[in-house]
């Protein structure tokens, strides 16, 4: 807490200035000029780029942007959090640390892409363009300090998606997948805007924090325009997050859209939408926790609940994942019912730990599923173990590091989150948590039970692991295991980058209310 | 043995003997993960001398050990997660020492006695895994640690039961996984909160450390019961204690003979370790005040296993159930909260695991001869392999308790110190051993008595390799049956430093060194007696 204060005296001044950082945005505009100008050389160039050679430059540019977080990082202990933009960009190392999940996962996508794309045949930049894309509208959404913006990064974000969702055009399921993720996207979006203006009506700013600063110096007598324009955002977030009662999109998009798209999706778009998510309720909204805590606690339930007994039932493994992403932001969503430094740090090492993990489960899953994707029931993965026992081991893990188990990141995600409602005194919460985990242990035990069960038609011949989704699913593993055993060092180091960006968050937050 | 001894000693000075321990599985896991899958003769090598190192560490820590000292021995603790006060930290007392052993012999006789012939490179692995699970959950002093190995145990067990079990191991695996991580969540939040609430009290940072957590005792007693509720659950299931057993048939039926052999010897005991050292000493009042909630499960199960054992027709349930009835012996002699009866528990997990080892290892023989275990299917076994036989005598007679084996002594003993403190429990529970004799005599005649039949017919005599299997067991059963001083000597120190701080147990309970009237041994004696007929 010492760090925290020292910040708070000098951020207050820095908030105050209109000054515009070009520092504090140069991932965005790495990403998003760098996708541009592929597109502008792409059409100069007669030939069709290759799918390696666009993931190559890509993996380049968000290496980039990755890079530059260091620097940023460094500048930031200078200087201490600030907003910039006239206030619209907070540059903290909430932000940050968000650059580099996203970045993270859209490095690991774009290796598992390679093949996807190799195997159908389909050249050119677009893909990668639109990957570019989205990430430069989830790390803009994680960098807003302005609601307005955070609409501007989400609808970046959102139409890039709906684009790579229904790739494979050949595809009815991806057709389907996009359509759907699109009508019910915009609508969400609708509500969102809805919010954003009940809000603004109320507190005559979307700047977060001069709603902040608003609600930390007035006491609104009759607060319903407020309290419903917060509900609203919530739902808006809820859909962007899948939590349950908002998450129906949720399974038939993940199941249609491109395997690699999914595990994309699955990871950035899910933590953009947090990252704004923490933004505006545990930092901006702080004075109004006792309204929105129910609100969380009971939308975390109903995740948690929906995401882990739904897919017990599932026979295709994409969509049980999906289900599973889905409980997952339940426990995420527990973070921040904790309200506290500890509570939101682990919704962040959460989402870390659950990047990795997803992104490597469906890269396995679409490695698995072959060209037409069509072998994605849990039929398709009977008899792995015998075929491929490497994979199956892999993929093993992954789940088990999904379900919680000890010595992998997942367990330790787990435990930060349980460990912050314990400290909140939220013991019910905290045994229903993770019976709730042992709930989902069934359906992830259940994909390993089939891979280790012999297949019993004629058994199609083992996988060819390829190079650059052997890459990525290595990388993945390697960090998995590596955050939850190896001491010290390298975990100590996430969590501390999860806890500072934590911190920063709410240092933010107060020197905006002590600025005032 | 002196220079043995003065050897061991100066190993565990400056020899991390206990990481070792832990480790030196860890690292024969990771050895054979790098060999090729073909050569399997190599990577059962491997293991076989990986588990004989383990056993050979566990040894040297037994020469090295101090008799005398109830406190913990060769800790050792190293920084893993700061933050939380998390650390790899171990240590050993009297209550852990014999498991730790039990855990290093047990294993490399599972390797020689019930090794698998295909894909032996995974069975080794886990196997290798299971057993660093295993010795890390007894010699961690650190809740966290303990937590980590008493979790991740089930990862290796869940393989080798999918991987190597029998035709319904699938659902039986499942069963098993999802009932002990259902347990575990309350375990979880149990030392979640014991840790924040200490945390609070002691206003210094988060630690997890048993011995720092023990000696604190920041909790009330509406706390210490409810984080003693928590920590039981975990152990009841994994125990099992009536009535959260009932995975235990299932599991016990499915899994592959080595997978049973460690499931039944070391890892139920995780459960009544845990609840010794993580429920008995870290909340000895709580513990002493439901001690008549936990005395009635106990015995529930002693008589309810053995009916059941009863009526199973299949060997390895009959096995199984026993099985529960056993260790419902065990968590009474713990909870009598009287010296005998807790020495007593800690010697009748190390008798449990010796006997239950052996036992499952027959009935893993002769079904790898007869592909049956149905009891009505098997007769005459006598007949065609008389040293099978002569084994399974042995062991039958062990576990039902005899005179001169060490299945006597630690019942013997728990019912003693139960009959002192709550004489009830243990009227009632002694039935539990005339009911032993039933089940388990029933279940002997009908296999190895009588006629040869035409599945018994062709079976052979055990093989040089079971014997060595079986011999350590058997000459262990006659050992400790007739000698045991050995083990109580080391022991007792550890159970009275836990009784001492139970409420009203220093001033009545310690002084009575031989509270034992001679009618009430002979009682038992003759209980004993009849069922040995």
């Amino acid at each position: 807490m010492g760090e925290f204060l020292m910040f708070a005296a000098t951020g207050g001044e820095a908030t105050a200035g209109l000054k515009v950082e070009y520092s504090s945005i140069i991932p965005i505009m790495v990403l998003a000029g760098g996708g541009i100008a592929l597109m502008l050389a792409s059409s100069m160039i007669r030939e069709r780029m290759t799918a390696a050679t666009g993931a190559f430059l890509s993996i380049v540019l968000t290496l980039i942007a990755m890079g530059s977080t260091y620097y940023t990082w460094k500048d930031l202990d200078k200087t201490g959090a600030y907003s910039t933009f006239m206030g619209s960009i907070a540059n903290d190392k909430f932000t940050l640390f968000f650059v580099v999940v996203l970045c993270a996962a859209l490095i690991l996508s774009l290796l598992v892409s390679i093949d996807w794309l190799e195997e159908r045949g389909v050249r050119g930049i677009e893909y990668f363009v639109l990957m570019l894309m989205s990430t430069t509208g989830a790390i803009l959404m994680a960098a807003a300090n302005d609601l307005i913006v955070i609409f501007l990064g989400l609808e970046i974000l959102s139409i890039a998606l709906y684009v790579l969702c229904g790739f494979d055009r050949k595809s009815r399921v991806a057709r389907e997948s996009a359509l759907k993720y699109f009508i019910l996207g915009s609508f969400s979006s609708a509500i969102f805007l809805y919010g954003i203006a009940l809000v603004y009506g109320a507190t005559g700013t979307t700047n977060l924090t001069g709603i902040a600063q608003f609600l930390s110096t007035n006491t609104l007598l009759d607060n319903g325009l407020l309290l419903a324009g917060v509900v609203l955002l919530a739902v808006g977030f809820a859909f962007k997050v899948a939590a349950a009662p908002f998450h129906q999109w949720t399974p038939d998009v993940y199941q249609g859209a491109p395997t690699p798209v999914t595990g994309y999706m699955a990871a950035a778009a899910k933590a953009a939408a947090f990252a704004a998510l923490l933004r505006v309720f545990a930092a901006t909204f702080t004075s109004l926790q006792l309204d929105w805590k129910p609100l969380i606690l009971g939308l975390a339930i109903a995740t948690l609940l929906v995401g882990s007994i739904v897919a017990c039932v599932q026979q295709n493994v994409k969509r049980m994942l999906a289900y599973s992403s889905i409980s997952h932001a339940g426990y995420i969503l527990l973070g921040l019912y904790a309200t506290n430094v500890d509570g939101i740090s682990s919704s962040l090492f959460y989402l870390l730990a659950y990047t990795f993990m997803v992104v490597g489960s469906f890269a396995i899953v679409s490695l698995v599923g072959g060209q037409d994707e069509s072998r994605r029931g849990l039929d398709a993965f009977r008899g792995l173990a015998q075929r491929n026992p490497g994979i199956a081991l892999v993929f093993s893990i992954f789940l088990l590091a999904q379900a919680g188990m000890p010595l992998t990141s997942g367990f330790l995600a787990k435990f930060y989150v349980i460990s912050a409602l314990v400290q909140g005194h939220s013991y019910e919460m905290a045994v229903f948590a993770m019976l709730i985990a042992a709930v989902a242990a069934f359906f992830y035990l259940r994909i390993v039970v089939a891979m280790y069960t012999p297949a019993s038609s004629p058994a199609p011949s083992p996988l060819v692991m390829p190079f650059s989704t052997g890459l990525a699913v290595v990388f993945s593993l390697v960090l998995t295991i590596g955050l939850g055993v190896i001491p010290s060092s390298f975990t100590f180091d996430a969590v501390e980058f999860a806890r500072s960006a934590a911190g920063e968050l709410f240092i933010s937050s107060s020197t905006r209310i002590a600025g005032q | 043995m002196t220079p043995v001894i003065a050897a061991a000693q100066s190993i565990g000075t400056d020899f991390p003997l206990l990481s070792a321990i832990v480790l030196s599985p860890v690292i024969g896991a990771l050895i054979i993960a790098l060999l090729p899958r073909t050569n399997q003769s190599l990577v059962r090598s491997i293991g076989l001398l990986s588990s004989v190192i383990t056993f050979v560490f566990t040894v040297l820590l037994y020469a090295a050990f101090e008799a005398k000292s109830g406190d913990f021995q060769f800790v050792s603790a190293h920084e893993w997660l700061g933050q939380f006060g998390i650390q790899w930290k171990l240590g050993v007392d009297g209550i852990s020492l014999f498991l730790v052993m039990l855990t290093g012999l047990i294993f490399p006789i599972a390797f020689i006695g019930a090794g698998v012939r295909e894909n032996a490179k995974s069975f080794t692995a886990w196997m290798l895994a299971l057993q660093a699970g295993c010795l890390g959950s007894f010699l961690a002093l650190d809740l966290f640690l303990f937590f980590v190995c008493f979790e991740f145990v089930l990862i290796p067990m869940y393989f080798l039961m999918i991987g190597f079990g029998f035709d319904r191991r699938r659902y039986a695996a499942l069963k098993f996984f999802i009932y002990t991580f259902a347990g575990s969540a309350f375990l979880f939040v149990g030392i979640l909160a014991l840790v924040f609430i200490d945390a609070a009290k002691t206003g210094g940072g988060v630690t997890f450390d048993l011995i720092a957590l023990q000696e604190n005792q920041s909790w009330t007693s509406t706390q210490a019961r409810w984080l003693f509720f928590a920590f039981a659950i975990a152990f009841a299931v994994k125990i099992p204690l009536v009535p959260l057993h009932t995975w235990i048939g299932d599991t016990y039926e499915q899994s592959p003979v080595a997978g049973v052999v460690i499931s039944a010897a070391v890892m139920v005991k995780l459960g009544t370790y845990g609840l010794l050292r993580f429920g008995v000493s870290l909340f000895p009042e709580a513990a002493h005040d439901v001690a008549p909630v936990l005395l009635t499960l106990a015995v529930i199960g002693m008589i309810y296993g053995a009916i059941v054992a009863a009526v199973q027709r299949d060997l390895k349930r009959v096995a199984a159930y026993s099985s529960v009835s056993h260790l419902g012996f065990i968590v009474l002699g713990m909870f009598a909260f009287s010296k005998q009866g807790m020495s007593g528990a800690v010697l009748q997990m190390i008798n449990h695991g010796i006997t239950a080892a052996a036992l499952f290892l027959i009935i893993g023989f002769l079904y790898a001869r007869t592909q049956t275990s149905d009891v009505t299917q098997l007769s005459g076994v006598q007949k065609v392999a008389p040293v099978m036989a002569a084994f399974m005598t042995i062991v039958v007679m062990s576990s039902v308790g005899v005179p001169g084996l060490n299945g006597f002594v630690g019942e013997f003993l728990i019912l003693l110190g139960t009959f002192a403190t709550h004489r009830w429990w243990a009227v009632v529970g002694t039935a539990a051993v005339i009911l032993a004799a039933v089940y388990l005599l029933w279940a002997y005649q009908q296999v190895f008595h009588g006629k040869p039949n035409e599945k018994t017919m062709k079976v052979l005599d055990l093989t040089a390799r079971e014997k060595i299997a079986m011999t350590p067991l058997i000459i262990l059963i006659v050992f400790l049956g007739v000698y045991p001083q050995p083990a109580l000597d080391r022991i007792q120190p550890t159970v009275d430093k836990v009784l001492m701080t139970t409420p009203g147990f220093a001033e009545s309970g310690l002084q009575s060194d031989e509270p034992a009237p001679v009618h009430r041994s002979g009682a038992f004696g003759s209980g004993h007696s009849v069922g040995g007929h």
